[in-house]
């Protein structure tokens, strides 16, 4: 097996492993950016995977090879509303974040699995008929040498995922919106005095890592999982909670950070066919995520800066 | 008429009236019938005596992940991290159970001091990199748990067994389990643990209460620059919160290694034992004693949600539901501590 082999078995892989980390990472960044930490991105991902499976059996028939898309975005719509539940508590009733992020993980794998033993009188759903497939992009896959390593046998939410990190830095940095949201999450009273609404602010902030949080449940299930039981999301919330620290709180960062995550998954799927890590333990590259993250974390990567006023509640009137 | 010390017993009594009253609002939506769903719920706890030896053995571990997490609160710091704590707690009690034999007097004791070394291990881990170079203990220990979770999965592969996907039992003589109390609930797998867990919130009642390392590991939790300014060690008594929190998370793990089960199988996911932890501290405020009674209200909530499909065909998963609202409840005590000041006013 030459290099081109191994990258051609391990990049598309990794894409495919990395897109649910980061939509995910994504909504993460947008609220904490905000100042509100969102430990309860597992539990967003639970609501979008649950969402996502439910609408695809139950509307598979009517849409057709629509069916995909429209329940990734109804998984967004619904994990939106849900997020509003992190955000009431902890934007207006001052709860701390971490305790209501840790109460939206358990909620939403409550009414998840409660849902799913109501509805299919059974642990878990059944397979789905209509997931998201691979596909070659027409003439990208042709390309010699780029052509199989990115172009082909891909998902199109893999590429989705890539270029809504792309838009959400535009959002974040060169946007009046994004300088709102930034403000909101590093002074709070500074913005408000400048007539921003933080209450508003920082409501739209968790709502939109509900919808991104939903976003890549709903991909995991839809391209990995293909049915929601209570084991469906184990973990890949705190994984892109991760990427968010990872990545600095920055879109791009989280991204790059998220792909590395999948590429360290991928090389412990693929690895053993890989000449040199055939005969590392597999233990090494599965825990290898979560050691580098520590690593980067104690600022062998560099140091990362967290929002100023992240966890904190904002009360106004108050210094 | 209401003090902040009331205030402070009552929103966790409010909670659970809330997650317990919404729970039956549930019940009533998907049509059961919520008296008869909890009827069968406290009859599955409480029903007859192999039922309560269950529920016991269940509150046992919760007892130990809860004041793991209580007790790293208390001294300001969040130990996510209880899950994995647990999982190498139950890990090396089964590895020194299973490679030793001993007179049990030796071999008990040893099997549950390793347990708790090693999930003292783990929690300094954590603890050394938030006292000496500020990284979050949040994010921290989440990835430890993972690193303890695939870890001791291989090691239960090929170390202690060749390829097994389970160890051995251990040796009677490091075993928790009790004939005596098995017979007398049924068999049951309720075992002597409960009296590790019970001893071990006197203790933690009295290390943070009334010894003076209780009080500056208090203090640094409060206010970490004043404690430093009075001359107190912060990074020193960081460690050393840490490190005791994850002990008690490691005891947990040997009352599962020791007295549930006397083996330890690989995993594909968590036990949940640390995460319900969290929930635990938060409901029992932290104290000893409240996360004992939380520890119980969980455990019963959890046994007794088993006998709720059978006799009222509610599913036991609801029970998830009603925990997490109960947390929910907990978490926004703004809101209830608003309305019983206003109503203080209003009764005035």
């Amino acid at each position: 097996m030459n290099l081109f082999d191994i990258l051609q078995s391990i990049i598309p892989q990794a894409l495919f492993f990395a897109a649910p980390l980061i939509f995910t990472a994504l909504g993460g960044v947008l609220s904490e950016r905000s100042g509100v930490i969102n430990i309860g991105l597992e539990g967003l991902m639970v609501m979008g995977a649950f969402v996502g499976i439910v609408f695809n059996l139950t509307f598979a028939d009517v849409l057709g090879s629509w069916t995909p898309w429209v329940s990734i975005l109804a998984a967004m719509v619904v994990s939106a509303v849900f997020a509003l539940t992190h955000a009431v508590a902890s934007v207006t009733l001052r709860a701390d974040q971490v305790v209501s992020g840790v109460a939206i993980n358990f909620l939403a794998l409550g009414i998840g699995v409660f849902l799913t033993k109501q509805w299919y009188d059974k642990g878990q759903t059944d397979m789905v008929s209509r997931p998201f497939y691979t596909s070659d992009v027409w003439l990208l896959s042709d390309i010699p040498i780029i052509g199989p390593m990115f172009f082909s046998r891909m998902y199109t939410t893999s590429y989705l995922a890539i270029i809504l990190a792309f838009v959400v830095w535009f959002v974040l940095f060169k946007t009046s919106f994004g300088l709102r949201l930034r403000s909101v999450g590093e002074h709070p009273m500074a913005a408000d005095t400048n007539g921003i609404n933080v209450y508003g602010m920082r409501y739209v902030a968790v709502m939109m890592s509900g919808a991104l949080g939903g976003l890549g449940g709903a991909v995991f299930a839809l391209t990995i999982a293909m049915n929601f039981s209570q084991s469906t999301i184990v973990g890949q919330g705190f994984m892109a909670l991760a990427a968010v620290i990872f990545g600095k709180w920055h879109p791009l960062g989280a991204m790059g950070a998220a792909i590395f995550f999948g590429f360290a998954q991928s090389l412990s799927v693929v690895g053993s066919g890989i000449p040199l890590l055939a005969d590392v333990p597999q233990v090494f590259l599965l825990i290898a995520p979560y050691v580098l993250t520590i690593l980067a974390l104690a600022g062998f990567i560099g140091r990362a800066e967290a929002p100023k006023s992240l966890g904190e509640a904002y009360v106004k009137g108050s210094r | 008429m209401f003090t902040n010390r009331m205030i402070n017993i009552l929103i966790p009594i409010i909670s659970v009236i809330l997650g317990l009253l919404s729970g039956a609002v549930i019940m009533l939506i998907f049509g059961y019938n919520p008296i008869a769903g909890y009827g069968a719920l406290w009859e599955g706890a409480f029903g007859d005596s192999y039922f309560f030896g269950e529920t016991i053995r269940m509150v046992t571990p919760y007892i130990l992940s809860g004041l793991a997490v209580a007790f790293a609160l208390r001294t300001g710091l969040l130990n996510i991290g209880v899950e994995g704590q647990v999982f190498v707690g139950w890990l090396a009690s089964v590895w020194v159970g299973v490679a030793f034999d001993l007179p049990m007097a030796i071999h008990l004791p040893l099997a549950i001091i390793a347990a708790a070394a090693a999930g003292a291990f783990w929690g300094f881990i954590p603890g050394i990199l938030k006292a000496k170079l500020g990284v979050h203990e949040v994010i921290v220990t989440i990835m430890m748990n993972y690193i303890a979770l695939y870890t001791t999965n291989a090691i239960v592969r090929h170390v202690i067994t060749d390829g097994e996907d389970q160890t051995e039992n251990i040796a009677d003589s490091a075993s928790l389990a009790s004939t005596w109390l098995a017979e007398m609930t049924f068999y049951s797998r309720m075992h002597y643990g409960i009296l590790i867990a019970l001893f071990m919130a006197l203790v933690m009642w009295f290390i943070l209460n009334k010894t003076s390392r209780g009080f500056e590991l208090r203090s640094v939790g409060y206010n970490p620059f004043a404690s430093n300014y009075a001359g107190m060690s912060v990074s020193k008594n960081i460690i050393l919160a840490m490190m005791i929190s994850g002990a008690f998370a490691g005891l947990a793990g040997a009352m599962e290694g020791l007295g549930t089960y006397g083996y330890l199988a690989s995993k594909s996911g968590f036990t949940n034992i640390g995460f319900e932890g969290i929930a635990v501290a938060l409901l029992g405020a932290n104290a000893a004693l409240g996360v004992v009674l939380a520890a119980f209200l969980f455990g019963i909530l959890k046994i007794g949600a088993l006998n709720m499909p059978t006799v009222a065909g509610v599913p036991t998963e609801l029970v998830e539901i009603v925990i997490a609202l109960i947390i929910f409840f907990v978490a926004s005590s703004y809101m209830i501590r608003w309305f019983i000041l206003r109503f203080k006013k209003e009764g005035k």
